[in-house]
C-alpha cells in the first residue's frame, strides 16, 4: 500500500439521544500512517464518535467508507474483525485469563473440536508482543500485570487482528511517565507500519508532541481539522471552546468573610500527598485536574468517605480528625458528587425521598418521617430549580441528566450548608441546565456559602471560580487568580508533570 | 512499575499459595489428625474418606462450573435425589442400565431447563434454582411416594465394589470427571468462555462469545453431574431415599467456596474445589475418629467456613494492594 | 385503549387472577374451603412463616439474604420449650429473645461490619446452628412438661376474640414492621442501601450500621416465630424448623419483592406467604398429598418473577 491513502472516512453521522445532539453531521478522515488527534470538552462528541466507529452505537445518518468501500459495523466483534479497535479508558480484558487468551478473547484458534490450540495462540501471541516489545510472557495472567501493561495487551489485540484503524481514548490517563514514553514508542511503531491512529486526548503536550493533524469536535459538531505542525496550543484550544468567556459566565461578587475551610499537608498512600488550601465564605474555589489527578479523592476525604494517613482539616478554626460522612454533614459540608448515578442519587427512589435522604432526621420527629416536611422541601426546590418531573414519587432513573443533576443538588442545598462541595458539576448534561447551575453556583457564594467547584472542563472552572488550584498527579501544582487565572497558566501548570 | 520486576524463584511459589491457600488449609487439618488419631493415617481409612467425598465432590465440580460463570445451582441435591430414585425406580420395568440412563438423562434436562430459564428470562439463578430445589424434591416425593425405593437386584450394589488398589470405583469417577472437567475448563474454548463470562460479561458480549449457550451448557453440565452422584449414590446404598441428598447443596457450596473459588465468577479451578472438598472431608472423618458428637462436626463446619470467608478477604484484600 | 390496559392490567396481575381461579376451584369442588375454621386453620399456618418472613424482608431489602432462619427457628424453639421446663416461661421467652438478638448480631456483624458474602455467612450460620442445637438437646426431642396448664399456651393456642393469638400476633408485627419500614428513619435507610449502597454513604448514612440492624430485626421476628412455634407444639424436634428459609424466600418472591435490594414491602411479602400458605391448603383439601405444594410452588415462582420482569420491562419474554 502505498503512503497517504485514506483508510477511513467519515460523512455525515449524525446521532441523537433523548434531547441531545450528540453528533451533528460529522466529517473526519484517517490516512494510512498517519495519528489524528480527536480533540474537544467534555461531551463534544469525541466517545459517541468513537462508540459509532467501534460498533456499539449505531448512527442515524452518515457513512462509513473504509478501504474505500461503504461499511457498516455490526457489533464490536464485527469492528475488531474488520480491523477497527478501539482502546478505551476502561479496559475491556478479563484478568483471570492468560495474556494469549485476552487479545484472543472470542476469537481462539480451535480445532474442530473446539480445544484451544494453545501452542498456536502462544506463538501467535508471542510474534504480536515481540513486535511491539512487551516484557511479558503470552501465559502470564492478565489480573497480575500492571495497568500500562493490561494496556499494551489490548494494543498488542491490534497487532494481532492487524487492525488498520487503532484508535486511544485518554490512555495516558493512569500512566506513569516512563510508561507513557513507551506508549508513544509503540504508537510511533505502529504508524510507520502504516496503521492509522486516532487518539484522543485531553492533554495538549502528547497532542502536540505525537499527532499528526488535529480534528476540533465542539457541541457535536466539527469545528476543523488543522495540521499539528501549523498550529498552536491557542489555536486549539479556542476552537474547542469557541465562545466568550466573561459573557457566558456568572461569576459571584467578591465578598469574601473568614475561612471556613482549611487543609493543611493532606496525604493519602497513591491517592494526594502534602495538599492544602483554605476557602473562605462567599469565595468559590476551582479545583482543576485531569481525570485521575486525585481531585475526588481529596474532597472525599474532606467529607468523610476516605480517610487521610496525614495531615490536618480545620473547620472555621477548629480541627476535625477523621469526620465520618454524618458528622460532616452536620458540620455543614455538602459533597455533590462526581457520579450522578452511582454516588449522588438512589436510582429507584423518587425525588422527594432523594432530597431528604442526608438529613432525614430534619424530616422526622422521633425518628418518625413527616411526609408533609417533605414534600413541602420537595416543592419547593422543584420549582427553585425548575426540576421537569411528573411528580415527588416518579423515580429520578427516569429523568434526563440536568434535571437528575439538579435534584442532587437539591439535596444538599435544602440543609443550608456552609461549604459546598461540587464535584464535576456539569458533566454529561445539556447547555441550558449547565448555564443555570453555573448562575446557581454564584448565587450560592455570594450568600455566604464558601464553594469548591472541581472540573476538568477549563472554562467552566475559570468562569466561575475567584481563584483556580492546579492538580497533577496527587499534588496541587499551581494556584491562579486575577490575570493569572487563564487557560495557558493551567495547562502549562498541569502538563508539566 | 516499569522497572523491571525482581524476578525471585519464591515469587511463583508465593503466587500460587496465594490462590490455592486451601492446599495448606488440608495439609494443616491432615497432619492434626495423623498426630491426633492412630485410625486416621491408615490406608483404609484414607481410602473410604476419598470415596465419601466423591459424591459431595461431583456435585461441587458441576457448582465449580456454573460458579465461575458468576452463577449459582442450588437444585443440585434434589436433583441428585430425582436421579437416584429414577435409577433404582426403573430398573423393575425397563432393566439396569436403561433405568441409570434415565436417571442420568433428568439430571440433565433439569439442569438444561434451568439454564434455559436463567438465560432467557434474565432471572438471577438463585431464585431459578431455588424453585427447583423446591419442585424437584416435590417431584422426587411424587415419584417415590414418601417411601424409600429398594433394589430387587442386588448385584446393582457390587459395582461400587470395584477397587483399583485403595481406589474405589467411586473415588476414580470423581477424580477422573475433576481432571476431565479442569482440562475442559483450561483447554476448550468453552472452559474459557466460561471464565470470560464471569469475569467481565460486557467484554465477553464485545468479543462475540455467546454469554447464554456458555451458561446454558453449564448448568446442563451441573445437572447431569448431580445425576451421576445420584446413581453413584443409589449403587452404594442400594435405595433411594426421597430425603436423600436433602441440603448437600449447602454443602456443596461449602466445599466449593472454602477451596477458594469466588461466588463472583471468573475465579476459581478445580484443583481449589478438589482441596476443599476434600478438606471438608478430612475433617469430617477426623473428627468422628477422634469419637466427637455430630453437632461439633455442624459447629466446626460452620466456624472454618467463617474463616475461610475472612480469610479470603484478608488475602485478596492484600493481591489486591499488590497489582494496584 | 381499554383493551390495552385489560391486557397490561392481565399480564400485571395474571398471576393472581390465576390463583383467584385456583381458589375459585377449590371452593366449589370442596366444601371444608369455604369455612371459618379453615381459613383461620390457613392463618394459623402462615403466621409463623409470616412472622420469619417479615424480617427477612428487612434483610431483602437491603439485597442480602438471611439462610440461616430455619436453623434459627429450630434452635429458638428447642430452648424456648427447654428453658419453660427449667426456668419457666417468663424467662424462656427473654432468653430466646436475647438468642434472636444475639445470632442476627453475629450475621450483621460479619456481613455488615466485615463485608462478607451474606449468602455464605448465613449459611455458615445454617450449619452453626444445626450444631448448636443439637449439642444443647443432647439429639433427644423435648417437651413442655405441663402442657395443660401453662400461660405459655396463650401464644401458639389459644384464641382472641375468635381470632387465633398466633395470627394477632403475626398482624400486630406486620403492621409495626410495615409502619418502621415506610414511615421512620431507619425504614428509609434500608432502602436506601439496598437501592444504591455508595450514594446511601455519600449521603452520610452509615450503611454498615444499617445492614446491621436489618440482621437483627431478622433474628428478632425469628425468635417471635420460635414462641409461638414453641407454644403450638409444646415440644420441638431437632428438625422443626427446616427448610423454613426457603419457604420465606419463595414467600417474598412471590410477593414481588426483588433481591436485588431496594424495593419490596411487608404487605408483598404477606401476600406472597399467603398465597403459599392457600395454595398449600388448597391442594391438601383437594387430596393431593403434601409435596404436590412443592412443585407447585415451583412453577409459581418462575411464572411470578418472570412475568414481573417482563412487565417491567414492557413484554414478557426477553
Amino acid at each position: 500500500m502505498t503512503q497517504n491513502t485514506t483508510l477511513l472516512e467519515l460523512q455525515g453521522i449524525t446521532k441523537t439521544f433523548p434531547g441531545v445532539k450528540a453528533l451533528d453531521n460529522v466529517s473526519l478522515d484517517v490516512k494510512q500512517g498517519e495519528v489524528l488527534a480527536l480533540v474537544g470538552e467534555n461531551g463534544a462528541g469525541k466517545s459517541t464518535l468513537m462508540k459509532v466507529l467501534a460498533g456499539l452505537y449505531t448512527a442515524e445518518q452518515g457513512s462509513i467508507k473504509y478501504l474505500g468501500k461503504e461499511m457498516q459495523v455490526h457489533s464490536p466483534l464485527d469492528a475488531r474483525l474488520k480491523g477497527i479497535l478501539l482502546i478505551h479508558q476502561e479496559l475491556s480484558l478479563s484478568p483471570e485469563l492468560s495474556v494469549a487468551e485476552n487479545i484472543y478473547l472470542g476469537a481462539w484458534p480451535t480445532n474442530r473440536f473446539g480445544l484451544l490450540q494453545k501452542r498456536k495462540l502462544r506463538k501467535q501471541t508471542q510474534q504480536a508482543l515481540e513486535a511491539l516489545g512487551c516484557d511479558f510472557a503470552p501465559d502470564d495472567r492478565v489480573g497480575q500485570l500492571s495497568i500500562a501493561r493490561q494496556q499494551m495487551v489490548e494494543i498488542a489485540r491490534a497487532q494481532a487482528f492487524n487492525a488498520n484503524i487503532v484508535i486511544f481514548d485518554e490512555p495516558t490517563a493512569s500512566l506513569t511517565d516512563n510508561e507513557k514514553a513507551q506508549l508513544f514508542e509503540t504508537i510511533e511503531d505502529l504508524r510507520s507500519r502504516g496503521k492509522g491512529i486516532i487518539y484522543i486526548s485531553h492533554k495538549m503536550d502528547e497532542i502536540f508532541e505525537i499527532t499528526d493533524r488535529i480534528t476540533i469536535l465542539r457541541d457535536g459538531q466539527v469545528q476543523g481539522t488543522k495540521i499539528t505542525a501549523d498550529t498552536s496550543v491557542d489555536e486549539i484550544t479556542r476552537a474547542m471552546i469557541g465562545r466568550d468567556l466573561d459573557t457566558y459566565f456568572h461569576r459571584a461578587k467578591e465578598n469574601f468573610g473568614e475561612d471556613v475551610l482549611a487543609i493543611d499537608g493532606l496525604s493519602a498512600d497513591g491517592l494526594f500527598s502534602d495538599v492544602s488550601f483554605s476557602v473562605k465564605s462567599g469565595e468559590v474555589l476551582g479545583l482543576y485536574g485531569l481525570v485521575g489527578a486525585g481531585r475526588s479523592e481529596v474532597v472525599e476525604t474532606i467529607f468523610g468517605i476516605r480517610k487521610a494517613q496525614s495531615g490536618r482539616i480545620i473547620w472555621k478554626g477548629r480541627e476535625i480528625s477523621h469526620p465520618t460522612p454524618a458528622e460532616a454533614i452536620e458540620l455543614g459540608i455538602a459533597l455533590v458528587p462526581e457520579s450522578r448515578k452511582e454516588q449522588g442519587l438512589v436510582l429507584g427512589m423518587g425525588g422527594r425521598e432523594n432530597i431528604t435522604l442526608p438529613h432525614l432526621h430534619f424530616f422526622s420527629t422521633l425518628s418518625v418521617m413527616s411526609k408533609e416536611k417533605e414534600l413541602e422541601t420537595y416543592e419547593q426546590f422543584q420549582q427553585a430549580l425548575d426540576i421537569k418531573t411528573t411528580g415527588p414519587e416518579q423515580p429520578v432513573a427516569k429523568l434526563s441528566g440536568g434535571n437528575q443533576q439538579k435534584f442532587v443538588l437539591a439535596k444538599w442545598l435544602c440543609s443550608s450548608p456552609n461549604l459546598i462541595i461540587l464535584d464535576e458539576p456539569t458533566r454529561g448534561i445539556d447547555v441550558g441546565s449547565k448555564s443555570s447551575i453555573h448562575e446557581l453556583i454564584a448565587n450560592l457564594a455570594e450568600q455566604g456559602l464558601a464553594v469548591i467547584v472541581i472540573s476538568s472542563e477549563m472554562p467552566e472552572v475559570l468562569g466561575v471560580s475567584h481563584r483556580v488550584l492546579a492538580m497533577a498527579n496527587g499534588r496541587i501544582v499551581g494556584s491562579f487568580s486575577g490575570q493569572n487565572q487563564t487557560e495557558e497558566n493551567l495547562i502549562s501548570a498541569v502538563s508539566k508533570t | 512499575m516499569s522497572t523491571p520486576n525482581k524476578i525471585s524463584f519464591l515469587a511463583p511459589i508465593k503466587n500460587w499459595l496465594l490462590r490455592n491457600h486451601i492446599w495448606v488449609f488440608f495439609l494443616v487439618v491432615f497432619g492434626a489428625f495423623s498426630l491426633a488419631s492412630p485410625y486416621f493415617l491408615t490406608v483404609n481409612n484414607l481410602s473410604n474418606v476419598l470415596t465419601q467425598s466423591a459424591f459431595i465432590g461431583i456435585l461441587a465440580i458441576g457448582m465449580t462450573l456454573v460458579m465461575i460463570n458468576g452463577e449459582i445451582d442450588l437444585s443440585v441435591g434434589a436433583v441428585l435425589a430425582l436421579a437416584s430414585a429414577l435409577a433404582i425406580g426403573l430398573q423393575d420395568s425397563i432393566g439396569v442400565w436403561p433405568a441409570v440412563f434415565c436417571g442420568l438423562l433428568s439430571g440433565v434436562a433439569l439442569g438444561a431447563l434451568n439454564g434455559t430459564i436463567i438465560a432467557l428470562s434474565g432471572i438471577h439463578s438463585f431464585i431459578v434454582t431455588l424453585g427447583a430445589l423446591i419442585g424437584v424434591r416435590g417431584l422426587v416425593f411424587i415419584y417415590t411416594g414418601e417411601d424409600a425405593l429398594m433394589v430387587s437386584d442386588f448385584s446393582y450394589t457390587e459395582y461400587p465394589e470395584i477397587y483399583l488398589g485403595p481406589l474405589s470405583i467411586t473415588a476414580m469417577i470423581f477424580l477422573g470427571l475433576a481432571f476431565l472437567f479442569q482440562w475442559i475448563l483450561t483447554s476448550t474454548r468453552h472452559g474459557r468462555e466460561a471464565y470470560s463470562v464471569g469475569d467481565n460479561i460486557e467484554a465477553a458480549h464485545d468479543a462475540g462469545i455467546n454469554v447464554k449457550r456458555n451458561k446454558i451448557i453449564n448448568f446442563t453440565i451441573c445437572g447431569g453431574l448431580a445425576a451421576v452422584a445420584g446413581i453413584l449414590l443409589s449403587m452404594r446404598l442400594g435405595t433411594a431415599e426421597p430425603n436423600a441428598g436433602k441440603i448437600w447443596e449447602l454443602w456443596t457450596i461449602i466445599a466449593v467456596v472454602l477451596g477458594g473459588v469466588r461466588l463472583t465468577g471468573g475465579y476459581g479451578t478445580l484443583w481449589m474445589t478438589i482441596g476443599g472438598v476434600l478438606t471438608l472431608a478430612v475433617m469430617r472423618n477426623g473428627l468422628r475418629l477422634l469419637s466427637t458428637p455430630n453437632y461439633v462436626e455442624l459447629m466446626v463446619m460452620g466456624a472454618v467456613l467463617i474463616m475461610a470467608l475472612l480469610l479470603d478477604h484478608f488475602l485478596s484484600g492484600i493481591s489486591r494492594k499488590k497489582t494496584s | 385503549m381499554f383493551k390495552q390496559d385489560m391486557t397490561a392490567l392481565l399480564r400485571r396481575h395474571g398471576l393472581l387472577f390465576a390463583f383467584g381461579i385456583f381458589l375459585a376451584g377449590v371452593a366449589l369442588t370442596t366444601d371444608t374451603f369455604l369455612t371459618v375454621g379453615n381459613f383461620l386453620d390457613v392463618i394459623r399456618q402462615v403466621s409463623i412463616t409470616g412472622m420469619i418472613a417479615i424480617g427477612v424482608t428487612f434483610v431483602v431489602i437491603t439485597g442480602r439474604f438471611d439462610l440461616s432462619v430455619g436453623s434459627m427457628l429450630t434452635f429458638l424453639t428447642v430452648i424456648v420449650v427447654d428453658q419453660h421446663n427449667v426456668s419457666g416461661p417468663f424467662m424462656a421467652i427473654i432468653y430466646v429473645m436475647i438468642g434472636g438478638i444475639v445470632i442476627g448480631a453475629i450475621n450483621g456483624l460479619l456481613i455488615g461490619f466485615i463485608g462478607l458474602n451474606a449468602l455464605i455467612v448465613t449459611l455458615a450460620m445454617l450449619s452453626f446452628l444445626q450444631g448448636l442445637t443439637l449439642f444443647y438437646s443432647g439429639g433427644a426431642n423435648v417437651n413442655v412438661q405441663n402442657a395443660q396448664n401453662t400461660w405459655f399456651a396463650f401464644f401458639g393456642r389459644a384464641d382472641l376474640f375468635g381470632i387465633p393469638v398466633p395470627a394477632l400476633i403475626f398482624i400486630l408485627t406486620a403492621i409495626v414492621a410495615s409502619f418502621v419500614l415506610t414511615r421512620t428513619t431507619f425504614g428509609r435507610q434500608i432502602f436506601a442501601v439496598g437501592g444504591n449502597e455508595t450514594a446511601s454513604k455519600f449521603s452520610g448514612i452509615d450503611t454498615r450500621k444499617t445492614i446491621f440492624f436489618a440482621y437483627i430485626l431478622s433474628g428478632l421476628t425469628t425468635a417471635l416465630a420460635a414462641i409461638i412455634m414453641g407454644s403450638r407444639v409444646m415440644g420441638a424436634q431437632n428438625t422443626i424448623g427446616q427448610g423454613y428459609e426457603l419457604t420465606v424466600l419463595a414467600g417474598i418472591i412471590l410477593g414481588g419483592t426483588s433481591l436485588l435490594g431496594g424495593s419490596g414491602g411487608i404487605w408483598r411479602t404477606i401476600l406472597g406467604i399467603t398465597m403459599l400458605g392457600f395454595i398449600q391448603n388448597g391442594l391438601l383439601l383437594l387430596g393431593y398429598p403434601y409435596y404436590v405444594q412443592w412443585l407447585v410452588t415451583w412453577v409459581v415462582i418462575i411464572l411470578a418473577v418472570w412475568i414481573d420482569l417482563g412487565a417491567k420491562r414492557g413484554k414478557v419474554f426477553a
